[in-house]
Order: C-alpha cells, then structure tokens, then sequence
C-alpha cells in the first residue's frame, strides 16, 4: 500500500504543529535534525537539516598529498572504514594506473566483506533501539561486532580508524594464525545470525513497526539515486559487486538477495541475508587466499603523482554506491577531490517516505536508511 | 563498464540539432570520456539519455571550480573544431549516469557556466532525475552556481547566514576560528587584526 500523501494545502494551516527533531537525540544517529510538520499524528512535511559534522573533507583533500587523505577517508563512515579505504585506495589506482597484487586483493575483500558484517550487525542493534529496543539487541550486535574490531586491531593497530589501504595494496602483511581466527568467527557467525533471526522475526512488535511502512515504488527509489540495501529490499537487481565488479569479487560465488516490497522489514531482512552471502564470499577468500606480497613492490607512496586526467570509481560499500571523484593536473594534490557518500543521497527521498505517516514511523524510516553523519556532512 | 560516449555523441546531436555538444578525451589511464553539453539543452539532453538511453540512475554530481580555464582544457582536452575555448574562468558540473538495465556507466556529462562571478546559472536537473536535489544544494552552497529551476535551491551544508563559498579556489579560510591554548608566531602575528595591542 503507498500512502497518498494529505498535503500541507489541504490542512487547515492553524492546526498544524511544527517539531524540530535532533539534532541531539540517539534517534537521529547522530547529529542530524529534522523539522517535521505535523496534522495531528501525521506528516505532512519534512525537511532534512545537514551540515552539523561538516568540516569540509573535500577542500582538506584538495589541500594534501594523494596519500594524506586515506586517514580522513576512515572518518567518513566510521562504521566501515576499511570499505572507505578500498573505495579510496582504488579510485587512486584507476586514476594513476596501478596494479594491486592478488594477495592484497584478496585481504582487501576479506577485510571489505568483514565490514559489511560489521556494518549490519550495527545495523540490526540500532534499528531495534529505534523501536523501542534499547540495549539488549545492540548489545548482542555489538558483542559480535567486536570481535572482528579484534581481528582489526591486531592487523592495522587501530579498532576503527585503520587507514590500512595504500595505493597498490595495503600496509602491512596478516599476522600469523590472523586468517585462522578469521576463520573461527565465520564458523560463529551463522549461529549467530540464526539466533538474532529467531529472536526478531517472528516478533510482534518488529512485524507491526516495520511491515508497510516507508515503502517507495522501485522507479522512484532508483530517480532518486537510492543505492545499495535500500534499493535492493524493493526488488532492483543493482549490486555493483556483480553490476559494475571491481576488485576480485567475479572469482567468487554468491548471490544477491532481493526484497519484494521494499517496507522497512524488507530493509532489516535484506541485511540478514547478505551477511549471508558475506559469510560464503569470506569462506571463498580464505580458502583460496595466496600466498606473495601484500602491496606492489614498485608502489610509490610518497611523492606520489598522478598522470593529468580525472576518474569517478566507486564499490558496493555496505550502506550503498560509495563513490569517489579524482581529477589530477599532473601535482602531488588532486584538482578536485569529490566523495559520493550513500547515506547523504540516500536521505533524498526520506520525505517522500515519511508523508502520510505517523511520526513513530519517520523513527523507523531514517534508522532504515542507515546513515551515518560522518559520510552525510563531510 | 564505461559507457560509449562517441556513439551516444552522435545520437545526441541527432536528437537535439541546435545543441552544442563536444567530446572531452581524459587523457589519463582511466579512458572515461566526457560531453560538454550547452547549458541551454541540458535538460534535455539529460531527459533524452534517461527515456531512450535507459541512463536511470544519476549517481553524483559535483562541481568544479577552474579560475584557470586552459587548465580545465588540459584535463578534458577536446578535438572538436567548433568547441570554443573559454576566455574567463568558469564553474563546471559534472553529471555520472549509469544504467543499472544495460549495466553501463558512467556516462560523464559536463556544463559549464559562462564565468566564476556574473552568470553562475546552469539549468537543474531535478526535474530529470530526482537524486540531483541535494547535490545540486551542495554545489550551489559550496561552489556557488545558481541551479534554475531548482524546487529548494538553499545552502545545505553550511548556515543560511553564509555568505561565501568554501571550495572555491580562491576562497580564503578565516584566521580566527581556531582556539589556540598556546599561541605562538604566526597565530599572535594573525591575531593582531582582531585584537590590536592596547594603545
């Protein structure tokens, strides 16, 4: 069912009341405000406020070494900065030509498809926090989430801020016994997710907060420049892992889930199901990981220059199509540094999902789309 | 996959005749191509790429500041005799389509504004593709081009208040919003401007 809208014409002006969400408040996943309109329980506007976290990360780009800013790429989603540092690190080799060696290949999907699980388990404890939830499935998620912020640590030193990529591969070699530990958490991870699954499914509450609510037509999700999970819960077939592939992920044998309505527990099942599909791309990685360097012994680090030109590159990071524009005049800075954050094009259509519902319901809405400030503000 | 700009080249300048149109080489490894389409027939060239092309998704804008215009010829040289090179510096956007039907992309488009002070208009395409409305704020907010047509065309990541616009090139960051516990040599020399020596 999509709700038609009552506009903000048809009701009767001295009625309406005005509600400023956030910015402060845990709902809004940072610090990020909402100025509501309401008809009674109903909305019938909302208008998005940004720029609370903006610290201009593009003109710090533009104003530093090529190799300065992976740092400032772990801040962007800082739930996922190891995706953040691929997306980065790649776009870098196609604008400058640089080859990655397979085993740094390979660390890099093992490390990308961690994220991803990372950035969903997140997810679920925060999606079930906004419904009333608070604490107990956060803590499971998180309990599992830390464990790969271990494994994390003991490779890049750094819980989350990893800075690990580098142009040509990565900074450092595993640890010994690194990828068999990798292994004991995806032989975990499956209980896991079938014991979260048990506990939320079938759930009363979960059901009548999240069925029918947010859903868009396909079409207009896709006009809207809505990507990843979002896009695939309504049933388009868009993953660039398989769309537009990118590193090694064509070695690999996996499948794209697909939601069918696209409500807001479509959303929450679609993240289920591609930690799934992670879980068999990581079983994959680990057992075919090669042995060899870990970076390109020719890889020029410092100093580094790119030849004249410009690129747009992005990946399947876990929140949708992270993308990143280069343009180089031949200097040790880039020209123009662009990131094209998901959450940030992802909130385009959050008022058209909301209008016509109840204000609980915006709640569940924006913690469906899964942003994270950092990457919305820049 | 890139997409083929050469052949969509042509069926542009079939479907819009008084349009200007120019292929733009990247001389880098990265062989993406780019149109440098008249403002005037942006929208609707962009809505021709989006009916017959199934160029459905816009996945980024952005804009790009060029004080230097032979600098931005460099970077996206073109062979075409009738592209006019510009005199004054200028503003660009730049538009990545893709089609998530045929699976090709990205198609790069660019539009240029005729200098970097008096005419920053470029046409919006909010009306073509939806996913341009707040990045088209964004560039409007830090680069300063003006999007006509646009339906909320306000500052996004900066305050309402803000006057100037942060990623232009010559854009001269402020020297007193740094609290600094300790400061020293250039900062006290700085901060002379704002708190002169009592007489």
């Amino acid at each position: 069912m999509i709700c038609r809208a009552p506009t903000l014409e048809g009701s009767d002006e001295d009625q309406l009341l005005r509600v400023s969400l956030g910015p402060q408040h845990p709902s809004t996943h940072g610090v990020f405000r909402m100025n509501v309109v309401l008809d009674g329980e109903t909305v019938v506007r909302l208008k998005p406020v940004f720029g609370y976290l903006h610290r201009n990360h593009e003109k710090i780009a533009e104003g530093t070494s090529y190799l300065a800013s992976m740092p400032y790429t772990d801040r962007l989603d800082y739930i996922c900065p190891l995706s953040n540092n691929w997306a980065y690190a790649l776009a870098v080799e196609r604008l400058a030509g640089v080859e990655v060696p397979e085993r740094a290949e390979y660390m890099r999907v093992i490390l990308a498809e961690l994220t991803r699980l990372i950035n969903h388990t997140a997810f679920l404890g925060f999606i079930l926090g906004d419904m009333g939830a608070w604490g107990s499935a956060l803590m499971y998620a998180f309990r599992e989430r830390e464990k790969i912020l271990d494994l994390f640590e003991d490779l890049t030193g750094a819980r989350m801020m990893a800075n690990f990529m580098r142009f040509g591969g990565c900074r450092n070699d595993l640890p010994t016994g690194w990828a068999e530990r990798v292994s004991v958490i995806v032989n975990d991870y499956g209980p896991f997710l079938d014991e979260m699954e048990k506990f939320l499914v079938g759930n009363e509450i979960l059901l009548s907060r999240s069925q029918d609510v947010g859903q868009l037509p396909k079409e207009q999700l896709l006009n809207g420049g809505i990507t990843g999970p979002m896009l695939r819960a309504a049933g388009v077939n868009y993953d660039l892992r398989k769309a537009d592939p990118y590193g090694i992920y064509e070695r690999f044998e996996f499948r794209i889930p697909l939601g069918e309505k696209g409500d807001c527990y479509d959303r929450i099942m679609i993240r289920f199901l591609e930690m799934r599909e992670s879980l068999k791309i990581l079983r994959q990685a680990l057992a075919q990981l090669p042995e060899g360097d870990y970076i390109h012994p020719k890889a020029k680090l410092r100093n580094f220059k790119a030849p004249v030109g410009e690129v747009y590159s992005r990946i399947e990071g876990p929140k949708g199509e992270l993308g990143f524009y280069l343009i180089s005049d031949g200097a040790t800075n880039p020209y123009r540094y662009r990131v094209r954050p998901p959450s940030f094009v992802n909130l385009t259509l959050l008022e058209d999902m909301c209008l016509g519902l109840d204000l609980a319901d915006v709640i569940i809405i924006l913690g469906s789309i899964d942003i994270v400030l950092g990457e919305v503000d820049r | 996959m890139n997409a083929d700009p050469e052949s969509i080249l042509g069926l542009l300048r079939g479907a819009l005749p008084g349009v200007h149109i120019s292929l733009r080489k990247n001389p880098g490894p990265s062989a993406q191509h780019s149109l440098l389409i008249e403002a005037s027939g942006l929208v609707e060239a962009s809505r021709f790429l989006r009916d017959h092309q199934e160029f459905d998704l816009l996945s980024n804008v952005t804009g790009i500041d060029w004080p230097d215009p032979t600098k931005a010829d460099k970077v996206a040289p073109t062979e075409d005799e009738g592209a006019i090179a510009p005199e004054v510096g200028f503003l660009e956007v730049v538009y990545h389509l893709f089609s998530t039907t045929r699976r090709v992309g990205p198609l790069v488009l660019r539009c240029r504004t005729k200098d970097r002070r008096e005419d920053v208009r470029i046409p919006s395409l909010v009306s073509v593709y939806r996913s341009a409305e707040f990045q088209e704020r964004e560039i409007y907010d830090l680069f300063g081009v003006t999007f006509t047509g646009h339906p909320d065309l306000r500052r996004i990541l900066m305050w309402d208040e803000y006057v100037d616009h942060p990623m232009r090139k010559d854009y001269v960051a402020p020297d007193d919003y740094e609290y600094e516990p300790t400061p020293h040599d250039a900062v006290l020399e700085k901060a002379k401007v704002h708190y002169p020596a009592p007489s």
